[in-house]
């Protein structure tokens, strides 16, 4: 598991991202994809698959992991460890500020 | 030779187990206690004066395949190693089973409170004038084959001579003339019955097999021979047969069968019949603390000299004397798989039928040495016989043992038709063979996952992705994961359920859903599954099942969709989409292609290609500019990214072409009109062509449609053209294009209703039977097709085109990149 350190950023509304869905945003040279669980609650990790590049943010995801659209691997969105032997994806802090997405501590 | 150690030193409630018997039954029941944490203090008995070695390779020794340390199961430092007090070389005399004492031949008597006999066969010696030699046991020259002590004494010997006799046709036999070939020049092999392996081949194939031992191998083939007489003063020089014949030879083999050793627990008063007579938990009848296990134990009345079995009696075994009580071994279903004298041969249940409305399926052809018979009964494979091939062996064993039924053309059993390459044994293959084609899994990699805890299929398939992609591999990594995991893969109980996140197969499923009215994804984890917890990888089959059975009343989440179904194109590898328009049976007009050619030079689309399924499809397109395309082009989806209806092939049909009998033009393009978009559990790719020259190979599809001359069509189900290819079957020949219409929507449905998710017609139509689809889609069986009738124009009545969905976007930044990452590979534009 890997907490990679990010600056504190402002990423835009919650609203902006559907329940059950992600969207990845450009945050300096890093792209990270949020995800909004069905639970309410926010999860940023990296947004490129490390298998073959896949864009994560298109994946499905539960309350636990996102599967990559391209070859439906799974990661872990608390750890970003693979259940399937993959190298692990970085995963950073997020939370909810007066309805508007924080990324970073 | 006593080799005494004790490492675990015994506690006070350590129980003394005795083993009589080192063989391969022995130490591997010993073996089993161990894997259980038995606590005893363990004692055995070997006639031999050795560890434990793999008599089955002794063979191989012979023939100089393979070394005397690589024959070796356990070696005298495993013994210390467990603590075992391993005495080779001490024959036990007598069981005193009141005084719980062995006495062995040294004068010593030893306690047990528990007590194994494993004491294995010896070689059968026929009765034959000189075979034996009053000082010296056999006659000079004259050897068995059941020890390594006599494969060592007959190597020896062989060396110096050049003709070698063998009596015994059987298994042991072969095997031993094969092995003799490496030291002497000249084999002869001499059976007693009419065909060689009489107990695990019918006639015909033990013919074929003595046609490739003379033919192949060079072994000279007597059957019918009985032996009378071993010739030779002090020593061989021949032997004589019944009939008076003399075959000259300087060394004999006898490996005429095996008998129990059970004289010494006969006189120890225990019960013995043909062998020592044991019950469900392999205790010897009437003895709560004597076991017995292996080749000397008569179960149920039979004895079994196979080492399957005695793996699974040595497991119960060690179950039930660890405490484990309620645990029973029922007999073994005996088969075989190998190659006998280097020529494959298997082996399973019966050899010939026993009842005339037994099915006999046989194939036999000569020249090639391969011989094959089925015998089945009520529709269960009861036995099996092959010679020379043993391609198809592995799965014959597996419907034998598990009773599974059989498919309906019988010939797919004995041959591969239209699937998998030949099958490869999982032990046979190195590791490093690629398994997975699709996603480059190894035969290591999976034996990995296994050895790491993983011992179910599916299990191994979601670790690895073996058998994820185009599906083609999942028999072998089945097999692989079986052999990996000891023989059998462990039961994985979300086998059976329509999708792993929600524990109950479909019919289930559907049952649920109906009765507690689930109408969203969400309202199903919540309500069926334990802990409420969501499956991201459920979501999707759930969403398919939902959209099927509610049609208009389905809560749509756009969570539970993939991201194709979310944005109605394809994902490609660089995360950009394809575009494919709705072009209905192939046929389009200049106007149209026009409007695409415009549009794919607007938006620099990188590919134009036409697709398998007569289309235009415009690839590398970003997410964000769908919509805007969409509105340019002005034409439905063509739905070439969901699991749904696709396409409709077609051919040109009467309308040009000078062969039509039908106009399969028109009769596509209604179809297509029909059922654009509808929703299953796979794709369904139809076609429909104007004659049986099939240029639209409808031979090869879900559904295919072929007009026959005299205005007829024949609708063929359940093909395929992929990884699998498959002709479809005949499921009826109508008279009209509307009845062909009517038919498909059913069929369809019928699909849609009991297909498992992601499996696609060409194993559902199978799986059912095309008979039973056949009486339930046009004979009406079971009274539901107006129902099904009812339900596919519900579904069709509720089509509307997702690529209307562009005014406003269904969700907040439905069309959002989640592109450019990074520099990513690029397709290369093609001019």
């Amino acid at each position: 598991m890997t907490i990679a350190a990010v600056a504190k950023t402002i990423l835009g509304p919650l609203s902006d991202i559907p329940f059950g869905e992600g969207r990845t945003y450009a945050v300096g040279d890093d792209m990270i994809a949020i995800f909004r669980l069905r639970d309410g609650s926010l999860r940023a990790v990296s947004a490129v698959c490390p298998h073959k590049g896949g864009p994560l943010a298109d994946g499905q995801i539960d309350n636990s992991v996102v599967v990559c659209p391209l070859h439906l691997f799974a990661w872990d969105l608390s750890t970003g460890c693979s259940q399937s032997g993959q190298p692990s994806i970085d995963v950073y802090p997020v939370r909810v500020d007066d309805g508007q997405i924080v990324l970073g501590e | 030779m006593a080799v005494p150690t004790s490492q675990k030193g015994p506690s006070a409630v350590t129980q003394k187990l005795v083993v009589i018997g080192n063989g391969m039954a022995g130490a591997r029941t010993v073996e089993e206690i161990l894997a259980r944490n038995g606590d005893f203090a363990v004692t055995m008995f070997g006639d031999e004066p050795y560890g434990n070695y793999n008599r089955i390779m002794l063979s191989n020794l012979l023939a100089g395949v393979e070394t005397e340390e690589g024959i070796f199961l356990n070696d005298l430092a495993w013994y210390r190693d467990n603590g075992i007090t391993l005495n080779a070389g001490v024959k036990i005399e007598r069981i005193d089973a009141a005084a719980k004492t062995v006495h062995d031949s040294n004068g010593v008597a030893t306690p047990y409170d528990k007590l194994i006999i494993a004491t294995g066969s010896y070689s059968w010696t026929p009765p034959m004038k000189n075979v034996h030699n009053p000082k010296r046991g056999y006659h000079q020259g004259v050897f068995a084959f059941r020890t390594l002590d006599d494969t060592r004494g007959m190597i020896r010997y062989a060396r110096d001579h050049e003709r070698a006799v063998v009596i015994g046709g059987g298994l042991l036999g072969l095997e031993a003339a094969r092995g003799l070939q490496n030291h002497v020049s000249h084999v002869t092999l001499l059976h007693a019955m009419g065909h060689l392996m009489e107990r695990q081949l019918d006639p015909k194939a033990g013919q074929m097999l003595q046609a490739s031992v003379e033919g192949k191998l060079g072994i000279k083939v007597i059957t019918n021979a009985m032996t009378t007489e071993i010739l030779g003063k002090d020593r061989v020089t021949g032997v004589k047969l019944a009939d008076g014949t003399v075959i000259e030879c300087d060394v004999v083999v006898i490996a005429a069968g095996i008998r129990p050793n059970t004289e010494m627990v006969a006189n120890s008063g225990l019960p013995v019949e043909r062998g020592i007579v044991v019950d469900d938990q392999m205790r010897v009848e009437g003895q709560s603390d004597i076991y017995s296990v292996g080749e000397c134990a008569q179960h149920r009345g039979s004895l079994y000299g196979l080492v399957a079995p005695l793996w699974d009696q040595a497991k119960v075994l060690a179950d039930h004397i660890t405490g484990t009580t309620d645990v029973a071994y029922t007999g073994s279903k005996l088969h075989t798989k190998l190659k006998v004298a280097g020529i494959d041969v298997a082996s399973m249940g019966l050899i010939a039928p026993e009842h005339d409305e037994d099915e006999v399926i046989v194939y036999n052809e000569p020249k090639k040495g391969v011989y094959k018979q089925l015998i089945i009964r009520e529709d269960v494979l009861v036995g099996a016989t092959l010679v020379g091939d043993n391609s198809k062996a592995a799965s014959l064993i597996q419907h034998f043992d598990r009773g599974t039924p059989l498919p309906e053309e019988r010939s797919e059993l004995i041959f591969d038709i239209g699937g998998p390459a030949g099958e490869q044994s999982p032990e046979e293959m190195p590791d490093d063979t690629q398994v997975c084609n699709c996603n480059g899994v190894s035969k290591g990699a999976i034996c990995g996952v296994v050895a790491g805890g993983c011992g179910t299929v599916s299990g191994v398939m979601d670790k690895t992705r073996a058998g994820k992609g185009c599906g083609t591999c999942k028999p072998l990594v089945q097999r692989i994961v079986e052999w990996a995991n000891g023989g059998a893969a462990e039961e994985d109980p979300a086998a059976s359920w329509y999708v792993p996140g929600v524990p109950m197969p479909k019919p289930e499923l559907m049952a649920a859903i109906r009765k507690y009215e689930l109408k969203s994804v969400s309202s199903v984890f919540a309500k069926l599954v334990p802990g409420q917890k969501e499956d991201a990888k459920s979501k999707m089959g759930l969403a398919s099942l939902l959209k099927m059975m509610w049609a208009d009343e389905y809560v749509d989440e756009r969570d539970a969709r993939f991201i194709n179904d979310r944005v109605h194109a394809n994902i490609q590898r660089d995360g950009t989409f394809s575009v494919v328009p709705q072009m209905k049976g192939g046929v389009t007009t200049p106007a149209q292609l026009r409007k695409i050619a415009e549009v794919a030079e607007k938006y620099d689309v990188p590919m134009v290609k036409l697709t398998g399924g007569q289309r235009i499809d415009l690839l590398g397109v970003p997410k964000e500019q769908l919509p805007a395309m969409w509105a340019d082009l002005d034409m439905p989806s063509g739905y070439a990214y969901a699991k749904s209806f696709r396409t409709v092939k077609t051919c040109v049909g009467s309308d040009f072409c000078r062969f039509g009998v039908g106009d399969s033009t028109a009769l596509g393009i209604a179809i297509e009109e029909r059922f654009q978009g509808l929703e299953g559990p796979g794709k369904m790719k139809l076609a429909v062509t104007g004659c049986p020259r099939n240029c639209a190979e409808a031979y090869v599809k879900d559904l295919g449609v072929v007009a026959i001359d005299g205005g007829r069509w024949e609708i063929y189900v359940g093909g395929a053209a992929g990884a699998h290819i498959r002709k479809g079957d005949l499921l009826a020949t109508v008279d009209s294009a509307e009845e062909v219409i009517r038919l498909t929507g059913r069929f369809l449905q019928y699909y849609r209703e009991n297909a498992n998710w992601l499996e696609r017609t060409y194993s559902f139509v199978p799986r059912i039977g095309i008979d039973r689809i056949r009486e339930i889609v046009i004979d009406d069986a079971d009274g539901i097709a107006a129902a099904l009738d009812a339900a596919v124009e519900e579904a069709v009545q509720a089509y509307k085109d997702p690529w209307k969905e562009r005014a406003e976007p269904a969700t907040p930044g439905q069309f959002r990149t989640s592109l450019p990452l990074t520099v990513l590979p690029q397709v290369p534009v093609r001019s």
